[in-house]
């Protein structure tokens, strides 16, 4: 093959995902079916080439549970709110289409804000512009140029959460810097 | 199931319950939501998010009911899957329906993506100069004339 | 008291099914319909979790992975050809 093979230190999150998968769809965690589920990912991921992710490398477990506690409370607001718009609201909700430049240019981590923003409250992924990383959303309940910003500091908020789990140091020095300034 | 519930017994069945009867209500908010909204992106917000409560309370549900403590990985896998995939299909369905105007713009209250494709698409247009010219103005004209009739004319089913 | 959530679960399910249905029939376009049609799908897939957790089996569960992925790759799949089919002149 003529791209660069990853490294096996590079591959294992996603093997180990694998594995998971595997044993969980076969609801059993034995040593057996563990080995064998890691020759089938080993497999998959070698004759299955995709490019690799590039992960930063680290990964806080202290800002992730927080992080992914206030997620499932913001989806839960995000579902009601949605029924609150369907039933009360209806036709006449007001929406707007809000381009929102986010700081990091890594692929994993604008995807990841993507996808986190499309499944809290009012938000919604339209377009990607990856060269300058932009997101534009789709955004319920924004009436003017007030609610506007009010989404970008929302947007940037999740971001830099993002980045304090999973961004690089470079993004996270960048971070603190803002945060000092 | 043994004939005499216990009291946790009451207690979790009691938990499912509510938990089934919400996510219940989260697919027939999606459909209200569906029906009621004015256009399709705002009928993707209405399509997406109460589906993914919804399948996390009835999965929930069925944790709470079968006991073991084995299901709860895999129940785990099938909503981190909807977790994943949902956005990427609720992106490009978006995606699809903003570049081909299934959009009634007059409704938005701030546009700042429209700028930017419409010069993509003045670009794309100038690349293809030999493929037939679209006749624009005729079709925002029906869309500014009325929401629902324009809603129903741009979108005709080409039978 | 299962048999109680069973019919009203069904009962709720019946109307989101019969609403995702009319917006199918109803439209306007395409892309509707594809949205209106994952969302029937998501149903499907409720319902199949309400009998899983009242009858507590698990003999569904891989047809609900199942029936996520189908309207995943289903509605990616329109949306690639709506969103080609956009450099022809609009048709209408």
């Amino acid at each position: 093959m003529s791209r660069q093979r990853v490294s096996l230190r590079q591959e294992l999150p996603l093997l180990v995902w694998l594995v998971v998968v595997w044993c969980a769809l076969w609801q059993d965690f034995s040593p057996g079916n563990l080995l064998f589920g890691a020759l089938i990912s080993v497999a998959v991921a070698r004759m299955f080439y995709l490019p690799p992710v590039e992960l930063s490398g680290r990964f806080n477990i202290l800002h992730a549970i927080p992080f992914a506690l206030m997620f499932l409370a913001r989806v839960m607001a995000a579902s009601f709110q949605v029924m609150y718009f369907a039933v009360v609201r209806g036709p006449r909700v007001s929406k707007a289409v809000v381009a929102v430049p986010l700081r990091s240019h890594q692929d994993l981590l604008v995807t990841a804000t993507g996808h986190v923003l499309s499944l809290i409250p009012g938000s919604l992924v339209v377009e990607v512009d990856r060269s300058s990383s932009t997101l534009y959303l789709h955004t319920l309940n924004v009436d003017d140029a007030d609610g506007v910003a009010k989404v970008r500091r929302e947007v940037r908020d999740i971001e830099a959460r993002l980045i304090r789990i999973m961004g690089t140091r470079e993004e996270l020095e960048a971070l603190q810097q803002e945060a000092t300034a | 199931m043994n004939p005499e519930p216990s009291t946790v017994d009451i207690v979790i069945d009691a938990v499912s319950a509510v938990f089934m009867v919400v996510g219940a209500l989260m697919s027939l908010a999606a459909a209200i939501g569906l029906l009621r909204f004015p256009d399709l992106l705002t009928r993707m917000h209405a399509a997406t998010k109460p589906q993914v409560l919804g399948l996390f309370l009835l999965l929930a549900s069925i944790g709470l009911q079968m006991r073991t403590f084995w299901v709860w990985p895999v129940l785990l896998v099938a909503w981190l899957f909807q977790l994943l995939t949902v956005p990427v299909s609720a992106h490009m369905v978006g995606r699809a329906g903003y570049r081909t105007k299934h959009l009634h713009r007059e409704m938005l209250t701030t546009d700042e993506l429209e700028a930017v494709v419409q010069a993509a698409t003045q670009a794309a247009r100038e690349d293809s100069a030999d493929s037939p010219h679209t006749p624009m103005t005729a079709e925002d004209a029906e869309i500014e004339s009325d929401a629902e009739s324009a809603a129903e004319s741009v979108g005709k089913p080409t039978e | 008291m299962m048999q109680i959530v069973l019919i009203v679960t069904a009962v709720i399910l019946s109307l989101a099914a019969a609403g995702a249905i009319l917006r199918i029939a109803r439209g306007p376009s395409l892309l509707d319909r594809v949205l209106a049609a994952d969302v029937l799908l998501a149903i499907l897939g409720a319902a199949l979790c309400v009998d899983m957790a009242v009858n507590q089996h698990l003999n569904n569960l891989m047809l609900l992975v199942a029936i996520s992925v189908i309207g995943f790759v289903g509605s990616v799949t329109v949306a690639r050809f709506v969103a080609d089919r956009r450099e022809e002149p609009l048709e209408s």
